[in-house]
């Protein structure tokens, strides 16, 4: 098993009531769609974070990625809503 | 020249443009970023992830000075909470003649917008906080650069 570190931001970050954990990463999960409906499956904040997946992006070991992207040996996986710099 | 960075201080756009007319080009262009004022929005908070936005806003600014013949690029990007009329952002080029300056200025300001890991919460009169949607209007001006 190895350690995957997670990031929240802005609105996940606020629904989930943290900024960031470490897992344990879940043998099951291919990519990161599938671990979003692990954490989903959490329930309360987690559920409310990450349901809207059209509003999810991600970002593994800081490049953004689509959602049906592959963990693979990544360290560092952020989820986010949509950016609104500038 | 390429200077990226995400600040917590205002720019000191004076001083951004002496830089950037100190590189010899005939023509620089800028943009600034200000807070709209609006009807019961008392602050605008803008949320970083730091480190991956420093990045983001070099590769920017890096992905600008490959595509345009760029004597010097400054990309400045803030965080924290901003007051009605604050700068958000700072965007600067220097180069040999104005299109090259002008047309890259746009592009650093759509891409910004939309590749660089910032999000903007406003704080109202009342009290509220209200996360800002991401307009579809930005994710267009962005891919018209391709």
């Amino acid at each position: 098993m190895s350690v995957l570190r997670l990031l929240y931001f802005a609105r996940v970050r606020e629904a989930i009531g943290r900024d960031g954990e470490e897992i344990e990463r879940p043998a099951m999960a291919e990519t990161i769609a599938d671990l979003v409906d692990l954490l989903a499956a959490r329930g309360g904040g987690y559920a409310e974070a990450l349901a809207d997946r059209s509003r999810l992006r991600a970002a593994l070991d800081q490049r953004f990625v689509p959602l049906d992207a592959p963990l693979a040996d990544a360290r560092e996986l952020a989820l986010f809503p949509p950016v609104t710099g500038g | 020249m390429i200077r990226a960075a995400i600040t917590s201080a205002a720019p000191d756009i004076a001083a951004e443009l002496a830089r950037l007319e100190a590189l010899g080009g005939g023509g620089i262009a800028s943009f600034t970023g200000i807070v709209r004022g609006e009807d019961g929005l008392a602050a605008l908070e803008l949320e970083a992830w730091p480190a991956m936005a420093e990045r983001a806003l070099g590769e920017i600014a890096g992905e600008a000075a490959a595509r345009w013949p760029l004597l010097g690029v400054t990309l400045l990007h803030r965080h924290g909470v901003l007051e009605v009329g604050e700068r958000i952002v700072f965007v600067g080029t220097a180069a040999a003649h104005r299109a090259p300056a002008l047309e890259a200025c746009a592009f650093l300001i759509d891409w910004a917008k939309t590749k660089a890991p910032f999000w903007k919460r406003e704080h109202r009169d009342d009290g509220s906080r209200r996360w800002i949607e991401a307009r579809h209007a930005d994710d267009a001006a962005a891919a018209r650069w391709g």
